[in-house]
């Protein structure tokens, strides 16, 4: 084989494989993602000009190791305690498609570091913008809003929901209420 | 400190033992083999016959098997009457004595969580990376996994047990001597299996007893207005989240149990030791020394941190 | 060969005219197609098994750059060169490369290239079996490698305990290469052991029956049967378990839902510890020709040679627990595995004691393949030794997973395997390429590896025992670690030039070096009975063989093999235990199907990764392939019976 066709076939194959380098990273010593600057909007309803834009990725969505420490996060800090694993309790359930104050990323960093209505807490004062962005990641991922291939497998723990990198992409839907496929 | 040359307990004696004949005999073997090959090296012997190759004699091939099964024979006595001391070993190391004290660990990415259980709840003591054991009792260590397998070891007292999640197993020891021992986590579990060590300070009777009574002690309450704002930063800040100070709302078992905190001579699971520099740069930035750590890199402003610092050295 | 014989038929006379004739009609029939082309269709076992050495000498080199890089890091205490997650991949890929890609697949490659040669046969069993298995070693060397380059590099270790390897502990797809790396490596691995096993039954010159075959040839057909018990074992373990854990949610390795973390040790371990001996035994199998050469003595005890192949071979099967010593099992079940362990080493001892009388009673002569056999015996004794410390549980527990077991490993593979692989190397070079290695170059290379791996690998033994353990990126200063580690790296530094040495010599006398005739070391097997390189037909006329070394004693006029048909690809088939002619055989034309069909192994194993759909569509591109493969198959006249001769020449 020439020389010339095998480094053609090595750029080819490596710009194939270019995607695999940011899933599989490992960002550790790299700085924290600072918290989002846009304003971001809490619900459908707005007075005045549109806030949101939701164009911006979450640092870690794309990112298997970040969504994994998001998966730990997510079980050390007791999120299961009103979201169950995902499938809602006392708080609203985040594996399906319906989000009351936003699927966006930058939402539900918001979500999570302001805390909202009805009892989900203000987490920024206790973890850290690189932790929210994990948190994110993984709560984007149970929905199979993140990319599969960075989703996180099943925990060594008793299955009580398929794993996300099992389950299949769902297209968000704002809803703006609480349960609301339940409302009459 | 973590040499396998000075055993410190019965167990490690028995194996360190039979280390030294097994290195004996083993490298007297390897000697005669190294000999044997130089001396046939340099052999000359034979006729060369009409086909080019060397032939000896009838009593010469003899001599060949005779050679060739004595060796065989001395190799299976050898290796025989190993297999029978290590049986013994094996047997010696199997005793489990009934007067144990019983130490839980609970290997977590990458520190050590122990516990002393007792019957009076407010007794229980959790503590992380340095247990103490009395010196002359035997003590069984209890291991479970938080996470993936990890290994306890320390080579001054006992072999290495393996930490596996979903089974407890045992490892037990009796330390003879005081000293302070190091031991490492021996099985490969991610990023910072490296600095996963832990100690082990065997002391006297008494002085055990003392440290388990100051243990068990909830952490004093601060006096002064630095350390009352340390403990406030402690509580509101983002330490609580992970960290328990018995005595104080902060009850969380994701990280190790900081109510003594300031008594232990390491921190970061052995890797740093504990004075006030090290103490601050670990909080700052735990990736600075552990890459990969779970601990984040903190949020405080300086006052804060100074205060969280007065706070935690009152600590012991 | 040129002498007339009455036996002939009377049409044929052996003149040197007919004689260049006849190999230019076998050379036109069993050559390889022209060009590129040519060399993609290859079913050559020469060719195949050249590249077989190539490609796994390249591993050897990468892992050796590896490894490089780790003492480096090493050297001093919290040295900066490498962060733990490179440190981890990059231990984790020298592990993976050595074991699964450099020795087993040199030994095969060892084994394709010279069993037919030394049993007298044209090629292998299964040429484009041999052809496919190659290409799958190849996709999965590429695989791995382009996944290290693209931080996607495995990183739990060669043998990815779980549940560090699973899908909790191991995000992203590293864990996956690795399991899939391993299906590649096992598919090539089975290819070679299937053809090797069914070349030496049925494929020898007749004559050689099985109490015949040279002890290589042996050592080949044990460890091609060790292959395909234990291969399957890791197979599944990774694939159908890791594999599925990571990516389907099965549960194999959850205690929480029934599954056991100590299941994935047994299965890798059932596998693991007949795979060191599938590196050794080889390695063995390669020392006697040697010795017998150079002493010029035939060696003492051919049956007990072999029984103690044998005999290893199924010890091997009975020992992996001892890799688990430190884990919660039974203590009864311990002390069998360290019974086990203990009894391997006498099979072994007694091939050492054959060798050793093989030598005192002649004249050994010390060119450089000697030499390294002689390094053999002084590196590979102390790793059996330290692996007899290892085999009691108590010791083991305290010299389990430190680098203690790191130089007994070494010590055993360096000394038992390499060192053995060298000598081969210095041995047969001039058999597959026709000309002699550079002796001076060799005696530099030879003295600086054996002083490199002492240097590097002796102070690891303290280092264990003083309770530095495996697998760690650095190590505190106040350990005390840090000058055993800085000397272990300098000799390092000796094994990396003497490696450059290697290189040099292999290169440089491929051009100048001095030109091999067919036997320049006067020895006794089949393979130095044809030309060097051996043609493309291997040999002109089969050899009837008499006696285990058919050059020394050669049967009187020399009796050959005729009447095989040669104008197609035409083998003779013999009986399993006497070697009497039984049937012919139709050999397969160079094909295009196996590289197609490796290549769609590749899509359906790689794409796994990725989708499930790959798996789909993989087989299905892949049945093609198997289709064509198996039309090119059904010629008309496959096979024919030959009636049994009535006089029987041996």
């Amino acid at each position: 084989m020439s020389l010339r066709s095998l480094s053609g076939l090595l750029l080819a194959g490596g710009a194939l494989l270019a995607p695999g380098c940011k899933r599989e990273a490992r960002p550790l010593e790299s700085p924290s993602p600072g918290a989002p600057t846009l304003r971001v909007a809490e619900g459908v309803l707005q007075p005045g000009p549109t806030l949101i834009s939701d164009t911006v990725e979450g640092p870690y969505d794309d990112n298997a190791y970040g969504t994994a420490m998001g998966q730990q996060l997510f079980v050390q800090m007791n999120c299961s305690g009103c979201h169950s694993n995902g499938g809602g309790g006392m708080g609203p359930a985040l594996m399906d498609d319906e989000w009351i104050y936003g699927s966006a990323p930058q939402q539900i960093f918001s979500t999570i570091a302001e805390g909202r209505p009805n009892g989900m807490p203000s987490w920024k004062y206790k973890l850290n913008d690189k932790q929210i962005w994990e948190l994110v990641a993984y709560v984007r991922s149970l929905s199979g809003l993140t990319p599969k291939g960075s989703r996180p497998g099943r925990m060594d723990h008793m299955m009580t929901s398929p794993a996300p990198n099992q389950t299949p992409n769902a297209k968000p839907k704002n809803t703006g209420l609480p349960n609301a496929s339940k409302q009459p | 400190m973590h040499s396998f040359f000075h055993p410190t307990s019965p167990q490690a004696h028995v194996v360190t033992t039979l280390w030294w004949w097994m290195f004996g005999v083993g490298g007297a073997v390897w000697l005669i083999v190294v000999i044997a090959m130089l001396y046939a090296a340099r052999a000359r012997r034979g006729e060369r016959g009409d086909d080019g190759l060397l032939h000896v004699s009838e009593s010469t091939h003899h001599a060949m098997e005779r050679t060739v099964i004595g060796a065989g024979v001395v190799t299976v006595v050898i290796l025989l009457a190993f297999l029978a001391y290590d049986f013994s070993v094996g047997e010696a190391l199997a005793q489990h004595p009934d007067r144990a004290l019983t130490i839980e660990l609970t290997g977590h990415q990458w520190w050590w969580e122990a516990t002393y259980e007792n019957p009076d709840p407010s007794k229980r003591i959790t503590t992380a990376n340095e247990i103490h054991v009395p010196v002359g009792r035997p003590v069984q260590i209890k291991l479970r996994s938080a996470d993936v397998i990890h290994s306890f070891w320390v080579p001054n007292l006992n072999g290495k047990r393996d930490l596996i999640p979903g089974y407890v197993s045992s490892q037990w020891f009796t330390a003879d001597t005081a000293g302070m021992y190091r031991g490492q986590c021996a099985e490969f579990c991610g990023l910072q299996h490296a600095k996963m060590a832990l100690y082990i300070i065997a002391e006297p009777a008494a002085k055990f007893d003392a440290w388990l009574a100051a243990s068990a002690t909830t952490a004093p309450l601060p006096t002064d207005s630095a350390t009352r704002f340390g403990e406030q930063v402690f509580l509101t800040a983002s330490c609580a989240v992970c960290h328990s100070i018995a005595g104080t709302p902060a009850m969380a078992t994701v990280g190790p149990n900081l109510t003594h905190i300031a008594s232990r001579r390491t921190i970061a699971a052995g890797t740093l030791a504990n004075n006030r520099a090290n103490l601050t740069g670990w909080i700052v930035d735990p990736q600075a020394f552990k890459p990969g750590t779970l601990m984040p890199k903190s949020t405080l402003q300086p006052a804060e941190l100074q205060a969280l610092i007065a706070y935690l050295e009152t600590l012991k | 060969m040129t002498a007339p014989d009455a036996n002939l038929p009377a049409d044929v006379t052996l003149t040197d005219a007919a004689i260049a004739e006849e190999a230019a009609t076998l050379d036109a029939v069993w050559r390889d197609a022209p060009g590129f082309w040519g060399w993609l269709t290859s079913v050559d076992h020469k060719s195949i098994g050249k590249r077989y050495l190539i490609t796994a000498f390249l591993m050897f080199l990468a892992g050796g750059i590896e490894a490089a890089m780790m003492r480096a890091q090493l050297a001093r205490p919290e040295n900066a060169f490498l962060g733990p997650d490179r440190y981890n991949q990059i231990f984790t890929t020298h592990g993976t490369t050595m074991m699964f890609l450099f020795a087993v697949p040199v030994m095969n490659a060892m084994g394709l290239y010279f069993v037919p040669l030394m049993v007298g046969a044209r090629n292998v069993a299964f040429p484009r079996l041999n052809a496919f298995g190659y290409w799958c070693y190849l996709v999965g060397v590429v695989f791995l490698y382009v996944s290290l380059f693209v931080n996607m590099g495995p990183d739990t270790g060669w043998t990815a305990y779980v549940p560090l390897s699973g899908p909790q502990f191991a995000p992203g797809h590293r864990v996956d290469v690795w399991a899939q790396l391993v299906t590649f490596t096992e598919i090539a691995a089975l290819a070679a052991a299937v053809n090797i096993i069914v070349t030496t039954f049925k494929m020898r010159a007749p004559g050689m029956s099985l109490n015949r075959i040279p002890i290589f040839v042996w050592a080949q057909l044990v460890v091609s049967f060790m292959i395909v018990f234990a291969m399957p074992a890791v197979a599944t373990g990774s694939t159908i378990m890791l594999a599925a854990d990571r990516a389907v949610d099965t549960q194999w390795f959850n205690p929480a839902e029934g599954g056991d973390s100590l299941l994935w040790q047994h299965v890798f371990w059932f596998f693991g510890h007949p795979e060191v001996y599938i590196i050794f035994l080889p390695a063995l199998g390669l020392i006697t020709p040697i010795i017998e050469t150079f002493s010029r003595r035939r060696v003492f005890g051919y049956s007990a040679l072999v029984l103690a192949n044998i005999t290893t071979a199924f010890f091997a099967f009975g020992l992996w627990v001892h890799h688990m010593f430190a884990t919660p099992i039974p203590e009864l079940g311990q002390s069998l595995f360290t019974a086990a362990s203990t009894l391997i080493a006498i099979p072994t001892g007694v091939q050492i004691f054959c060798w050793l009388v093989t030598m005192w009673s002649g004249r050994p002569r010390f060119t450089t393949a000697m030499l390294f056999v002689l390094g053999f015996f002084f590196t590979f004794v102390i790793g059996g030794i330290t692996g007899v410390m290892l085999a009691s549980v108590g010791f083991d527990q305290q010299a389990h997973d430190t680098f203690f077991v790191v130089a007994h490993f070494h010590y055993v593979l360096l000394g038992g395997a390499v060192l053995p692989l060298m000598a081969a190397f210095y041995f047969w070079y001039p058999k597959v390429t026709g000309r002699l290695l550079s002796e001076r170059l060799g005696k530099w290379h030879f003295w600086l590896f054996v002083i490199g791996v002492n240097v590097t690998f002796f102070p690891m033994h303290i280092l264990g025992l003083e309770g530095m353990p495996r697998r760690v990126y650095t190590y505190l200063e106040p350990t005390g670690w840090g000058s055993l580690n800085l000397l272990a790296s300098l000799g390092a530094v000796v094994i990396a030039i003497s490696v450059v040495i290697f290189v040099v010599n292999l290169v440089k006398s491929y051009w100048v070096g001095d030109v091999a005739g067919p036997d320049p070391w006067s020895s006794s097997g089949l393979e130095w009975a044809t030309s060097s390189p051996a043609p493309s037909y291997n040999f002109l006329h089969t050899p009837i063989v008499g006696s285990r070394h058919p050059l020394w004693e050669p049967i009187a006029d020399a009796p050959v093999l005729v009447g095989l048909r040669t104008d197609r690809r035409e083998v003779l088939l013999t009986t399993t235990f006497d070697a009497r002619p039984d049937s012919r055989n139709h050999h397969p034309n160079p094909s295009i199907w196996p590289l197609y069909v490796a290549l769609c192994m590749g899509v359906t194993f790689i794409g796994s990764i990725f989708s499930p759909y790959f798996i789909l569509g993989g087989i299905g591109l892949a049945f093609i392939g198997l289709a064509a493969w198996a039309w090119q198959s059904s010629h008309p006249a496959g096979h024919e019976l030959i009636a049994a001769p009535e006089a029987e020449p041996v």
